[in-house]
């Protein structure tokens, strides 16, 4: 069981308020994600959760049980650091066991759970070699079994995944969702980077300066983004956000538009415009057109199709996949 | 240093270095030797002949030898014993964020930059002083008898002195130490459920470890040597009580005038000084691999 409640939660640094009151659910099992810019205080939040910052106010529920002030090993959470803060004289063994240890579980039993933890995580041929013999992808694998040995109820990462080169990234969020899968644990993941949310979320939280801009699964976020905050945020490339007499038309302040959906054509479009940057990735290609009326807007279109630096093209935004936002930045 | 003209250029620009210091060494040490053979006594000039082991014989029988070797023993193992300990404790109090945390860790600091002669007079007159110690107005005023500390205690006294003037040293290298220790580690022992005490066995103690070794072999290189706490303060009495080796070789050459017995006793010094040397090179080694 995992559930955790967050009920108007809120810390501040002396006179400067961090995060304003925050209000959350959590359901058990559900793979959450807090995403937003640096600074936002989504490290901050886990951190909360985790009872290693203290509240400024509000509660914490966990499964029903008020833990705002208990102390971080009493609310049964285990949490993975973005420096993995392994313990170095130990050999891994002995890292993962650490944690069983200190709750005083017999040898036996503490031998058989490192090494099933281990066993999960494919590290059983490196049980007794010590952290700095280990790279980066088994540092965290150990940092990871450190944390499932405790059967806990909820997993907290906080930017696991920032120290590993792109490659690496991308198996070890492979074996993140894995894990969850198999284990079943509501985890909570920290992250800035969008991709990282939207592959591996159930449920995206977007943090922006301390408050909560949207709650929601990816493609709801991607489809229906509450506020102009979200649609730029979510998505790769950029939304385009486009102000002026282009927005006026739809009664609108901003008006948003994905790369993916403009249509880029050499003859005739809405957008007149002359090609910029071409980014070629293979399977597509994203290019960016400075338009006469409308600024800058990115276009993402199939790897073919064959553009030049200075050409005149013509853009057209498919109407039915208009995002429009009011002055306070709203959708409408 | 990469081409072969430039290692040679290197070498030679050495060189004079070298050398210089290698004459500084071998100078004294082949000097000390050859005097340890000699009778060779400053009241008896002109009678020095060749006397073989004699020298060495006399040294080592003497039973001021092993009264001065047990008391080097325990004026390194108590000094070490102090600052370590202690020096861990500060360092940790020291490691906490407090209200003028800058002054206080100055103050810490102080004891280092006073010179032993003169930290010894203070210790001796202002506070160890039977009549006018502050230590003796302390006993008095609750009632109690003072402790003559140099007559009564004559070597915990001078182990005392010594310590206070290198838990300074000590505080130093383990509070850079403990500052370097990971906070994020830390944390995690605290979500693993590690209370106060196993995180300093588990994680500070370890950390600590390497700069540990550090103290103790650089404080051993300097209290196999205590000479002037010594000679301020108890002249090596009462008796033999607080005599350490260089105290010994010190009596023997300019108190006895005897130069062959005290060079016999400077070279045993030195090889006592090499075995010392050989345990801790090899305990350090051991920990500092990892």
């Amino acid at each position: 069981m995992g559930s955790i409640t967050l009920e108007k939660v809120s810390k501040s640094f002396g006179s400067t308020s961090v995060i304003p009151e925050i209000d959350l659910e959590i359901n058990d099992g559900e793979f959450v994600v807090f995403v937003g810019p640096s600074g936002c205080g989504k490290s901050t939040l886990l951190r909360m959760i985790a009872g290693l910052e203290d509240l400024s106010g509000g509660r914490i529920v966990i499964d029903g049980k008020d833990m705002s002030n208990e102390a971080p090993a009493k609310r049964g959470l285990s949490m993975v650091f973005q420096s993995y803060a392994l313990y170095p004289h130990m050999s891994v063994y002995q890292n993962i066991a650490f944690p069983l240890k200190m709750d005083g579980q017999e040898k036996s039993a503490i031998d058989k759970k490192v090494k099933d933890a281990a066993h999960i995580l494919n590290l059983t041929n490196y049980l007794d070699r010590r952290p700095g013999q280990l790279s980066g992808g088994q540092r965290q694998r150990v940092a990871i079994g450190r944390a499932i040995v405790r059967q806990p109820k909820a997993f907290l990462f906080d930017e696991p995944l920032s120290n590993l080169d792109a490659a690496l990234r991308g198996n070890m969020r492979l074996e993140i969702s894995d894990l969850h899968h198999q284990l079943k644990t509501t985890m909570i993941y920290v992250t800035h980077d969008q991709v990282e949310a939207m592959t591996m979320a159930d449920k995206i939280v977007v943090l922006n300066a301390g408050r909560i801009e949207q709650v929601g699964s990816p493609l709801e976020l991607y489809k229906s983004p509450k506020n102009v905050f979200v649609a730029g945020f979510i998505g790769s490339p950029r939304m385009n956000l486009v102000e002026g007499p282009a927005a006026a038309k739809h009664n609108a302040v901003t008006l948003g538009v994905r790369p993916e959906h403009v249509q880029i054509s050499k003859t005739a479009g809405l957008w007149k415009g002359t090609v910029g940057v071409t980014e070629h990735l293979g399977s597509d290609t994203f290019i960016h057109v400075q338009t006469e009326n409308t600024g800058k807007i990115t276009v993402r279109t199939d790897g073919d199709f064959a553009t030049e630096h200075g050409q005149s093209v013509y853009l057209t935004p498919d109407p039915s996949r208009l995002h429009l936002f009011d002055a306070n930045g709203q959708a409408i | 240093m990469a081409t072969l003209q430039t290692r040679a250029t290197a070498r030679i620009m050495m060189s004079p270095a070298v050398i210089l210091l290698f004459l500084w060494m071998i100078v004294p040490l082949v000097m000390t030797l050859y005097f340890s053979f000699l009778r060779y006594n400053l009241l008896m000039p002109g009678t020095e002949e060749y006397v073989g082991f004699l020298n060495y014989q006399y040294f080592l029988t003497d039973p001021a030898f092993f009264t001065a070797l047990g008391n080097t023993l325990l004026l390194v193992g108590g000094t070490l014993l102090i600052t370590v300990i202690g020096g861990i404790l500060l360092a940790i109090v020291l490691d906490q964020p407090f209200w003028g945390q800058g002054i206080v860790r100055l103050l810490v600091i102080a004891p280092f930059f006073v010179m032993p002669t003169v930290s010894a007079l203070v210790w001796k007159n202002m506070l160890m002083h039977p009549v006018n110690g502050l230590f003796a107005w302390i006993a008095r005023s609750f009632g109690f008898q003072p402790v003559d500390w140099f007559a009564q205690v004559p070597l915990f006294s001078i182990i005392l002195i010594v310590a206070w003037q290198w838990l300074p040293f000590a505080t130093l290298i383990l509070l850079t130490a403990l500052q370097s220790l990971d906070g994020e580690q830390i944390e995690a022992a605290e979500m693993d459920g590690a209370g106060p005490i196993s995180r300093f066995i588990y994680l500070v103690l370890p950390h600590l470890a390497r700069a540990i070794t550090v103290v103790i072999l650089i404080q051993t290189i300097f209290l196999l040597s205590v000479f002037a706490e010594i000679l301020v303060t108890t002249n090596g009495g009462p008796g033999l009580q607080t005599t350490n080796i260089a105290y010994l070789i010190y009596s023997q050459a300019l108190l006895q005038f005897d130069v062959g017995g005290a060079s016999a006793g400077g070279i045993v010094a030195v090889i006592l000084a090499n075995i010392v040397a050989f345990f801790l090179i090899r305990l350090i080694g051991k920990n500092l691999e990892r």
